[in-house]
């Protein structure tokens, strides 16, 4: 006879070894399937892993740039889904800010001076951003649609916009690309601080340490989470709801402008539908994995982006194909996630007293 | 009557839920031809002990024999099979189905309304139940509701009927129904469990009663021999006093003044209708009505919570002045100057946020303070200090959750946050639903020292015994409308109830 009840208070030590657990067991049905399934020596498996993220000094660039970004754009959802607004529009809002960007420099590329140029990408990114995310607030605010098919919807707004602006602008003519925007006079490229990777870093860090002292230290923050755990509380000591909503899903878009901003002025230099890739969902995970903790999302988008290059590392390397990357990915997740049940619950065998009889 | 066996015995049940041991090797008899009243504060485990009667819980330990044989209860069905059935406090009902329908719902039987009906209708002759089975849940009263339930158990041919605080939605007329039909019941040898801590309806309706404290069996006696003073210091270990005090009000002068306040639902029903009336400072205004008669309504636009259709509703200051609160937010009502504190009935979901700790928690009313966009963490945290040492709340700590703390000790960490801040005026709904008498009677207490203050106290309530001990004056609401105001002194029970039912009460 299984017995499931719940714990009590969860200490941190325990929580802690619980997800410990959780990881190293993970990575042990890994190898089983891993060796079960092609043969593979695990540990070559493993390394190849490894590699993917730290296997040389610029691969350790990207990885911790691409964390950067991830961790940024989940920084962006993380005030919204503490008010229990579920904004699934990341991925839009972070493309719209990035065509803003790129609109700047194609529009103003030879017009003015550097400065104001970026001056005017921080401005048209944030905004668009903002906007991108706004527009379904206020119909929430007002008229009490669902948020979360409004953002959604957003989002392939924000892919057919860029799609014909990629035609409209396509350079060089018929690739149906913008390609490089700028490329001989490098107007409105993001100045780089020591190497071209640092600036996205530097952002991402300052972020975190904002997005934490807003969300648990100041007066908005304290109103997010009275809304987010109760709308009739909020109403009760006189917040106003919709003022906060839409307030602070106009705070998530604009950073994701700027997501959108650095992916344009400082990575990539061009703008394409794919630009975000998914990244707008996966920090959904990445925020929920840390349960809001801006902190700890340093963490879990780490741990994403350590996955998903190690996958693409393992495609090169083991001469695997890709998708056996995703699917170690996916069983580290069903692990992490599993872990919470057993955080929360635990579970007691008891014999079944024999004397006692079924009476029917 | 000497020698008795009893029907049902449990024997050393022990139940815990993660820390917490609700049942603590609990021994009960239960009789046939008796009516059993199980008492306990809230949190001694009345209810879980009877859960696991019924096949909701199982326990971790101890056995239960019925008949002398040894069962293993698993599910509520095993319990319907050994004749043991449950109406619990949330009816369990299909709103939209006949009381017929609901009652033969689940049943692996024939599907034939008429023999239904006709079976329905010759247990309540037998009993005197008073159920059309033909009619639809929806369009029945609370009353009515719980007789479904308890035709539905019989229905089942239970013959031991387990009822967790059955009065708690009745007015007192439909109690002494209820309580008539009990007793028919019993002459009839059945079995009857009533979860109950109202010490005059132990009295009234049962023959023996057993008592839990702390999740423990402290003893049972026959109810003839005993008191309520006795039972109630044997539910709380100590003695107690059970006088409210009601002191003389001090210089009372209009505070809040009602006019032809109209209120509808967002369905369009008519939920207050033209209700007129002024609290006064220095006394409480009792409010008493059949739950869901616009107590709710009216407190929460006094609040500026609710959207109202017409009247008005003035707030009078110390120097005579008026103003209109109707139409403000609670914000604005704040900003106006006027201190009006509200203890609304749904605590944990309205009144305090369950997931944030103590200190976070005080500063609902206070986080605005202060030009920094930062909150001010300091004030919050001591007035969460002097509250809990204040108040004597039992927690572990002022960063523990409110909502692991009990109900007592929820309500003492509202009641302490909202008369804080030295209100005018301050509105109850509920205040003791739900609570331990040792923390009714603190809540009393420091309503009556705010009544001394010379706050406006309006309280809600639904223990009229309480009320009439309480209140100063007694508006009794009656489907939306005043229907009547007597002073509290010298009110009785039977008039407030004859009032509750109708406009205006009796013709007498």
């Amino acid at each position: 006879m299984i017995q499931i009840s719940k714990r009590g208070a969860v200490s941190r030590k325990r929580n802690i070894a619980i997800r410990l657990a959780a990881i190293v067991l993970a990575i042990i049905v890994c190898a089983i399937i891993t060796m079960a399934t092609t043969g593979t020596d695990p540990f070559a498996v493993f390394s190849a892993f490894i590699n993917g993220s730290f296997g040389s000094e610029r691969k350790l660039w990207i990885f911790l740039q691409d964390t950067a970004i991830l961790l940024i754009i989940s920084l962006a959802v993380t005030p919204a889904f503490k008010m229990h607004c579920w904004n699934l529009g990341a991925e839009g809002q972070v493309l719209a800010g990035a065509m803003a960007a790129a609109a700047c420099m194609v529009l103003l590329g030879d017009t003015v001076s550097n400065g104001a140029l970026i001056a005017c990408m921080v401005i048209a990114s944030v905004v668009t951003g903002a906007v991108w995310a706004g527009i379904p607030a206020l119909f929430k605010a007002k008229f009490n649609t669902n948020e979360t098919l409004f953002t959604l919807m957003m989002n392939y707004v924000a892919t057919q916009i860029v799609a014909y602006f990629c035609v409209k602008w396509e350079n060089p003519v018929g690739s149906c690309t913008i390609g490089v925007i700028n490329a001989q006079n490098e107007a409105g490229w993001l100045p780089q601080l020591g190497n071209k990777y640092l600036l996205v870093i530097m952002v991402a860090i300052i972020m975190t340490v904002l997005i934490y002292f807003y969300l648990n230290y100041t007066k908005h923050g304290y109103e997010i989470a009275v809304v987010g755990e109760s709308e009739r509380t909020a109403r009760y000591i006189g917040i106003k709801v919709p003022r906060v909503i839409i307030r602070t899903m106009l705070f998530s878009g604009a950073i994701c402008g700027v997501a959108g901003l650095l992916l344009v002025g400082g990575i990539h230099h061009t703008v394409s539908t794919s630009l975000v890739g998914g990244q707008g969902f996966t920090a959904v995970m990445v925020s929920w994995l840390a349960a809001f903790n801006p902190i700890v999302m340093i963490l879990t988008s780490a741990l994403l982006i350590f996955m998903g290059s190690g996958a693409n590392q393992l495609a090169s390397s083991c001469g695997l194909n890709q998708s056996f990357g995703d699917i170690l990915t996916g069983v580290l997740i069903f692990f992490i996630i599993g872990s919470e049940f057993f955080v929360q619950y635990k579970i007691s065998f008891r014999k079944k007293s024999k004397e006692a009889v079924k009476n029917v | 009557m000497e020698k008795r066996t009893p029907t049902v015995k449990m024997r050393d049940i022990t139940k815990r839920f993660g820390s917490v041991l609700a049942n603590d090797k609990v021994w009960l008899d239960i009789y046939r031809g008796e009516v059993l009243a199980l008492l306990g504060e809230n949190g001694s485990g009345k209810t879980t002990l009877m859960n696991m009667l019924s096949g909701i819980y199982r326990p971790d330990e101890g056995e239960i024999y019925v008949d002398d044989k040894l069962v293993d209860i698993r599910s509520p069905k095993d319990a319907f099979d050994l004749g043991i059935g449950m109406i619990h406090q949330h009816f369990k009902l299909v709103d939209v189905l006949t009381a017929a329908e609901n009652i033969t719902l689940g049943l692996k039987e024939k599907y034939d309304l008429k023999a239904v009906a006709e079976r329905v209708r010759e247990i309540c002759d037998k009993y005197g139940f008073e159920v059309d089975p033909d009619q639809k849940i929806y369009d029945m009263s609370v009353s009515q509701k719980q007789t479904v339930e308890i035709v539905k158990v019989l229905y089942r041919g239970a013959d031991i009927l387990i009822l967790d605080e059955p009065t708690a939605v009745l007015t007192p007329q439909e109690t002494d129904k209820l309580f008539a039909v009990l007793r028919n019941m019993r002459n009839d040898g059945k079995a009857i469990v009533i979860i109950t801590h109202k010490m005059h309806e132990v009295e009234a309706i049962s023959d023996r009663v057993a008592i839990l404290r702390h999740g423990q069996f402290v003893g049972d006696m026959l109810t003839k021999n005993t008191d309520a003073q006795e039972m109630t210091n044997m539910m709380v270990g100590h003695a107690v006093t059970l006088n409210i005090d009601r002191p003389d009000p001090v210089d009372p002068k209009p505070r809040i003044e009602v006019k032809g306040l109209t209120v509808r639902s967002m369905d369009g029903i008519l939920k207050l209708d033209d209700v007129s009336f002024t609290a006064y400072s220095g006394e409480i205004l009792g409010i008493a009505g059949i739950s869901g008669c616009g107590q709710k309504e009216l407190l929460e636009a006094i609040a500026g919570l609710q959207p109202t259709e017409s009247g008005s509703i003035s707030y009078i200051n110390d120097d005579g002045e008026r103003e209109e609160l109707l139409g403000k937010d609670p914000l604005a009502i704040a900003d106006m100057g006027v201190a009006l504190s509200f203890v609304p009935e749904d605590r944990l979901g309205m009144g305090l946020v369950g997931n944030m700790d103590l200190s976070q928690n005080m500063m609902l009313r206070s986080f605005r303070r202060g030009k920094s966009i930062f909150t001010d963490r300091k004030s919050p945290k001591a007035l969460a200090e002097t509250v809990v040492e204040e108040l004597e709340v039992n927690t572990p700590g002022i960063t523990t959750p409110v909502r692991r703390l009990s109900g007592g000790n929820v309500q003492k960490v509202l009641v302490g946050r909202e008369i804080s801040f030295a209100p005018t005026v301050l509105l109850t709904a509920y205040a003791v639903r739900g609570l331990d008498i040792n923390s009714s009677y603190t809540i009393y207490d420091l309503i009556n020292r705010q009544k001394q203050k010379g706050v406006a106290v309006v309280y809600v309530g639904e223990d009229l015994d309480v009320l009439l001990e309480l209140a100063d004056r007694i508006l009794v609401l009656c489907g939306g409308k005043v229907s009547g105001i007597v002073p509290g002194r010298g009110a009785t029970k039977r008039n407030i109830g004859m009032m509750m039912t109708k406009l205006g009460g009796a013709s007498e």
